[in-house]
This record gives structure tokens, C-alpha cells and sequence, in this order.
């Protein structure tokens, strides 16, 4: 038994030196995984159809980079952080995972980038919204790609802002991500002249929203933010409509509502409904093609989620085949280099902190009438140009960004 | 204007009304489980799945085959009840008499296998189903704006509810039910075919379920997990009424819905918490429940 496992040792070893004296592609293969909700709250946010979205990518390069074969795994997180973390953990060394791309629930991420951090791979982190992660958790082993907590917020509020609403009642779902939400629409709507003129913390998740909203029917606000997501946004929404809250003139802003939710409500509940996004299918030619591929494969239209999956495999890809190299590090300094210009986003950069700035865009749902099909809910009303979107580096309490 | 505990009266009015909708869907969840019970002697933990099945069977319908409303207010609970009768004859009657265990396996064995075909076939971000036309809007009440479909939701769950109770303690099939929950041998020898009447009241129970299903479609995100998130406020909800109590599933089912929705307006944080600190209570007072009789 002692000389088998010494031989097995020795082997380890001695192809670990090989692989370190070439130093180009780790076992001659890139291998991604991919870590998302597939069963629960958050599946048609990402769940298989983000799969698919990076089975598109690897598929575009002919599943091979400069003659190395594209290799993919996948696993359900369960939206538990231990389950999240363990995968990447199992996958790390058990089958040297390069890459992991997907991850959505903001628990499971925190949980898995120490994970990919620890063992110095990559995460390019796409369904996630906690802005947290390229703040005081930023990490020189992923990239935060889409969208985040903090854009979100920033873009709807000051719209609702300018187009007159001051007073504010904000409903929250009652742990770490709403509160964080809460807190960034208070800063918004306060340095923006208005005033929160009160808050009502919901536990999560809840199925009945009709007490809360009648508490913010009666503070007299001119508008109700939902600082919740899923499910609760959904509920909230519903509610809010069948009380008649639009009637008496009170403006709704939803803080993270994404495409397959507002497909979900239909428009009759949600038209009119200001909200902002890191992309649209209908937005131009490029991403009308790709949505078109998309929903070839998966039968639904793709949200802003599985687009960033893409696109952020598709950079990862290309830094590859022009490196020549799949080490974290050499990937990521070519993809901080390199603007990101595709059907996703155009000029967008990556910056020291590891978020990936590209423009943002403020919808509004539309009408019923103005609606030509089931996937017809937008209106493109402005674009938020990347640096006024996310938060200013000046503001970041990243450890990466040099001191001064 | 009148303030009660630091809340302006008009506002605590809305809250109560608010908690009175909520309790009627409790009492028609409990008063199926309780009547299961009652009979099977089954934890019925596939309640939550029927219930879904019933709002998913409205949803489909009308997506599907243009079957409107009232149609599905009837249809959906016949076809959930029809299935029901088919679980009882196939599976539940093959573990009658067994610990109690068994029937609770089995039920949310059934329940998270229908809840993951629902999501695998529809996902998970539901389906929105349109209000009938004959409930659409509402009418100001002075103190609150009351949706017309809410106060439909009221009547129609407490018609529901007190027809159950009155066939069960007021007609002959009721008292065979009674008497068959007290001894279903002697019944038996009486002549009473007591399999049938199992059969049927597992079916009932579960037709009560899509019934509370179809009403809620309207009004919240049909999915599949929507029956799962209330199953458990639901067993709270009946115990503390007493397994198998009638009428104390109905009383608990209203009461647990107006202490929560004063939850909601004083500390809403605890809102979700608060029926199974009631639980808690009781089980230490009377852990017969309060309308269980001490065993």
C-alpha cells in the first residue's frame, strides 16, 4: 500500500513540475465550472439557461482554445453558501477548475470566491448583485461582470428623483442583502434632495405584502421602493396593483427586478415600472441576434444574467488565446487591458477593484398596447454611462486600490 | 382622529381586515388538514403541493384551454380531489395503520416530487393569472381601499368553510365520518363501506386545498413553491386549534390571521415568527390544542 501511494505522490509531483515547466494551459485542457441556483428561488434568473448561454460561448471558439480542448462542469449551489463552497473547493482539486463563472446568490458567492481566492483561480461572477463584493470583499481572483447592488439603486432612484418624487417609503426584505439595498437607496435619495420618510422590513421570504403596502399607502410618500428581490419584488408588485397604489398617484420603484420577473407578473401589474439594467435583448442588432440563438435553445427570452455569462466567458476566452496561458492571474491582467466590446457591452473595462464598468441602461415596462410580443416589455428610456453607474473607485474601500 | 396604541384607529381597522383575508386562507388549508387527520390519522404533507396544483391547474387551464374562473373555481378542486383519491387508493391505503411516520414520509415524499416536476416544467418565477373582470377593482371603505377580489376571497372561503363544518356535525354522512374517526371497525360492521368514505374524505381534503388554490392565483405569484411556504404556518395553525378539530381549524385559522397581521403593524420583523410563538404557547398550556379534546 506505502509504495502505491508513494508512486501515486511521485507522479503528483512530477506532473505538477511538467505542468509548471510549460506553464501554458494547466492538464492541456481549460476547464470551467459552473456554480447556480438550478432548482430554487433564483433558477430562471441564470439556473440552466446561463449554462447554456456558456455552452454558446465555448461552442463560438469550436470548443477549443489555440488546439486545448474547452472542458465544462456544472452544479446546483442550492443557493446554501457551504454547498457553493465545497463545490469550487471539489472542483479546484479534485479536477483543477481554471475558471467559475455563473454565481448568483450573493451568500453563495462571498462563500466560494474565498474559495477561488485561496487557491488562486478565477471567478468571473455574473448573476451576483451585492456590491459588497468588489468593496470590502474584493478579491484579485474575480471579476464582478453584469451588474450590481449598487448600480441598480443609483440608476432607478435619481430617475425617480429627477421626475419629482421626493418622499420616499422604502419596504425591505429583512436580512443582509435589503438592508445593504436600504442603505444604498437612503444615501441616493437623501444627496439627491429627497427624504425617506419611512421603512418597513418584511421577513424573508413572505407571501402576503398587502399589510405593507397599506403601511406605505398611509405614510404619504410619493414613492414605495421595493428593496427585496425575486419572489417578494413579484408579491410586492402584485399587491401594490390590486390596492389601487398607482390610482392615488404613488410612483413604484423596483430595485432588482429582471426580466423573467417582469415576464412572470405580465404587464397589466407592472406597466410603467421604472427600473435599471445592465442589458437588454432588443437594444440593438448584436443583441437581438444572440437573443434570437438564445431562445432557439432555451425557449425564453435571455435577461441581463445569462448575456453577462457570455460575454464575460467570451473575454475570458480571447485573453486565453492571446496569452497562451490559463494562470488567474496572466488571464486576468490581459481582460483588465483589454475593453470589453461585444453584443454585451460596449468600451466596458474592468477596473483594479475587479468591477467591470460598462453602461447601464434605464428601462421603463411597457403598456400592454405597446407591447408586439411576449418578450416585448421595455423601453430603453436612457443610458447611464458606466462611470456614473457604479461606484466611484474615490468611494471604494477595496484592498486592492492603492492607498492615498 | 382615535389612536389606539400609538396607531391611528383607521389604520388598525385596514390591518385587521387584511389579517381576516389572510385567516380565511389558514381555516380552508387547516380545515383540510384537520379533517385528513381526523379520518387517516395522515399528516397530510402533500397539502401544500395540492394546494399549488389547484392555483397551477386554474393557470393552465386558462392558458391552455381558455377555461375561465368560475369554471376552474369547480374544475381545479374536482381534478386535485380526483387525484387525491388515486394517492389514497394507491399508496396511502397500502400504509393504513402503520406509524404515523410512514404517512408523513410518503405525503412529502409526493409533495417535493410534484414541486420539482412543477419546477423543472415552468420554473420558478410562476405565472401571473388575470383577476375575472367581475372582480376587478375595488371600493373605498374610508379607512382603507379594499380590493373587490379580497372581499370575494372573504365570502367565499367562510361559505366554504361553514358548509364543510355543517355536512360534518349536521348530516348523516358527517356523523358516519364522526363515528368512523372514533371506530372505523364498529362502522364497519355496521355496514358503513369505511375504504369509500377514507377515500372520499382524502379527496375532499385535498379539493379543499385547490379550492384555497385557485382563489389565491389571482392575487399572488402562481409557483411552484407557493403551497411549500405556507404548509408550515399552516400545522402550526392546526395544532394550536387541536388536530382534527372542525371547527377549531376554521376559529384558529381567522384568529392566527389577524395576530399576524397586528404583527405586521408593530414589530413586522416578527410577522412570519409570531403563529409559532402562539404554537409554542399553547402546546405548554393545553397540548391538546384548543379545541383538542385531552387525550
Amino acid at each position: 500500500m506505502k509504495v502505491f501511494q508513494k508512486t501515486a505522490c511521485a507522479m503528483l509531483a512530477s506532473s505538477l513540475i511538467a505542468g509548471a515547466a510549460q506553464a501554458q494551459i494547466s492538464d492541456d485542457e481549460i476547464r470551467i465550472g459552473y456554480l447556480a441556483d438550478m432548482s430554487g428561488t433564483y433558477r430562471d434568473l441564470s439556473g440552466p439557461g446561463g449554462l447554456e448561454a456558456l455552452k454558446m460561448a465555448v461552442e463560438d471558439f469550436g470548443g477549443q482554445v489555440n488546439g486545448k480542448k474547452i472542458v465544462v462542469f456544472s452544479a446546483d449551489d442550492l443557493n446554501k453558501p457551504d454547498v457553493g463552497a465545497n463545490t469550487v473547493r471539489q472542483w479546484v482539486d479534485e479536477r483543477n477548475v481554471d475558471m467559475v463563472t455563473g454565481m448568483v446568490a450573493s451568500s453563495v458567492v462571498l462563500a466560494a470566491s474565498k474559495v477561488v481566492e485561496q487557491s488562486g483561480k478565477l471567478a468571473l461572477i455574473s448573476g451576483a448583485a451585492a456590491s459588497s463584493l468588489t468593496n470590502e470583499y474584493c478579491s484579485p481572483n474575480h471579476i464582478h461582470w453584469t451588474y450590481d447592488s449598487y448600480a441598480l439603486a443609483n440608476g432607478t432612484a435619481k430617475s425617480v428623483l429627477a421626475s419629482g418624487g421626493k418622499n420616499w417609503f422604502i419596504l425591505t426584505a429583512d436580512y443582509a442583502f435589503g438592508h445593504a439595498m436600504e442603505k444604498d437607496i437612503t444615501k441616493v435619495v437623501q444627496s439627491d434632495g429627497g427624504k425617506v420618510v419611512g421603512t418597513v422590513r418584511h421577513p424573508f421570504p413572505s407571501s402576503d405584502f398587502s399589510s405593507y403596502i397599506l403601511q406605505a399607502q398611509g405614510s404619504g410618500a410619493d414613492v414605495i421602493a421595493f428593496a427585496n428581490a425575486g419572489a417578494d419584488t413579484v408579491n410586492s408588485l402584485m399587491t401594490a396593483s390590486q390596492f389601487g397604489v398607482a390610482q392615488s398617484g404613488q410612483k413604484l420603484a423596483g430595485m432588482v427586478v429582471f426580466l423573467n420577473d417582469i415576464h412572470a407578473m405580465g404587464l397589466d401589474v407592472t406597466q410603467g415600472l421604472m427600473l435599471t439594467t445592465g442589458w437588454y435583448w432588443d437594444m440593438n442588432d448584436e443583441s437581438r441576434a444572440w437573443a434570437q440563438r438564445y431562445y432557439k435553445r432555451v425557449g425564453k427570452m435571455p435577461g441581463m444574467v445569462p448575456a453577462g455569462i457570455y460575454s464575460a466567458t467570451t473575454n475570458y476566452l480571447n485573453a486565453i488565446k492571446a496569452t497562451g496561458s490559463d494562470e488567474a492571474q496572466a488571464v486576468r491582467t490581459q481582460m483588465m487591458a483589454t475593453p470589453v466590446n461585444d453584443m454585451f457591452a460596449k468600451n466596458g473595462k474592468i477596473r483594479a477593484d475587479g468591477r467591470m464598468v460598462h453602461d447601464m441602461y434605464l428601462a421603463q415596462v411597457k403598456t400592454p398596447a405597446e407591447s408586439k410580443g411576449e418578450w416585448d416589455l421595455y423601453k430603453i428610456v436612457s443610458t447611464i454611462p458606466g462611470d456614473e453607474a457604479y461606484r466611484p473607485l474615490s468611494e471604494s474601500a477595496c484592498k486592492l486600490l492603492p492607498k492615498g | 382622529m382615535t389612536i389606539v396604541f400609538g396607531i391611528p384607529l383607521s389604520v388598525l381597522l385596514g390591518q385587521l381586515l387584511l389579517g381576516l383575508i389572510n385567516g380565511t386562507f389558514y381555516a380552508l388549508l387547516s380545515l383540510g388538514l384537520a379533517i385528513i387527520f381526523g379520518l387517516l390519522r395522515i399528516i397530510n404533507f402533500a397539502h401544500g403541493a395540492q394546494y399549488m396544483l389547484g392555483a397551477f391547474a386554474a393557470v393552465l387551464g386558462f392558458n391552455y384551454l381558455g377555461v375561465n374562473y368560475w369554471v376552474a373555481l369547480v374544475l381545479a378542486p374536482l381534478l386535485v380531489g380526483a387525484l387525491g383519491m388515486l394517492i389514497e387508493r394507491g399508496l396511502l391505503r397500502r400504509i393504513a395503520g402503520e406509524d404515523h411516520l410512514y404517512g408523513l414520509l410518503l405525503t412529502f415524499g409526493l409533495a417535493l416530487i410534484v414541486e420539482g416536476a412543477f419546477v423543472k416544467l415552468f420554473g420558478v418565477s410562476g405565472s401571473s393569472y388575470p383577476m375575472p373582470e367581475q372582480l376587478k377593482g375595488g371600493f373605498n371603505l374610508g379607512f382603507m381601499f379594499l380590493p373587490t377580489y379580497r372581499a370575494w376571497v372573504v365570502l367565499a372561503a367562510l361559505v366554504v368553510c361553514l358548509a364543510t363544518w355543517f355536512m360534518i356535525e349536521r348530516t348523516r354522512l358527517g356523523s358516519y365520518l364522526r363515528a368512523g374517526t372514533e371506530n372505523p371497525k364498529l362502522m364497519q360492521a355496521f355496514g358503513i363501506n369505511m375504504p369509500l368514505l377514507i377515500t372520499l374524505t382524502y379527496g375532499f381534503g385535498a379539493a379543499l386545498a385547490a379550492f384555497a388554490g385557485v382563489l389565491a392565483a389571482p392575487i399572488y405569484s402562481v409557483t411552484p413553491t407557493m403551497g411549500a411556504n405556507l404548509l408550515i404556518v399552516v400545522f402550526a395553525v392546526v395544532v394550536i386549534g387541536g388536530m382534527g378539530s372542525i371547527m377549531g381549524a376554521i376559529v384558529t385559522g381567522l384568529a392566527m390571521g389577524l395576530i399576524e397581521g397586528l404583527t405586521k403593524v408593530f414589530y413586522p420583523e416578527a410577522a412570519n415568527t409570531v403563529v409559532f410563538l402562539v404554537m409554542v404557547l399553547v402546546l405548554l398550556v393545553r397540548p391538546a390544542g384548543l379545541f383538542g379534546k385531552e387525550v
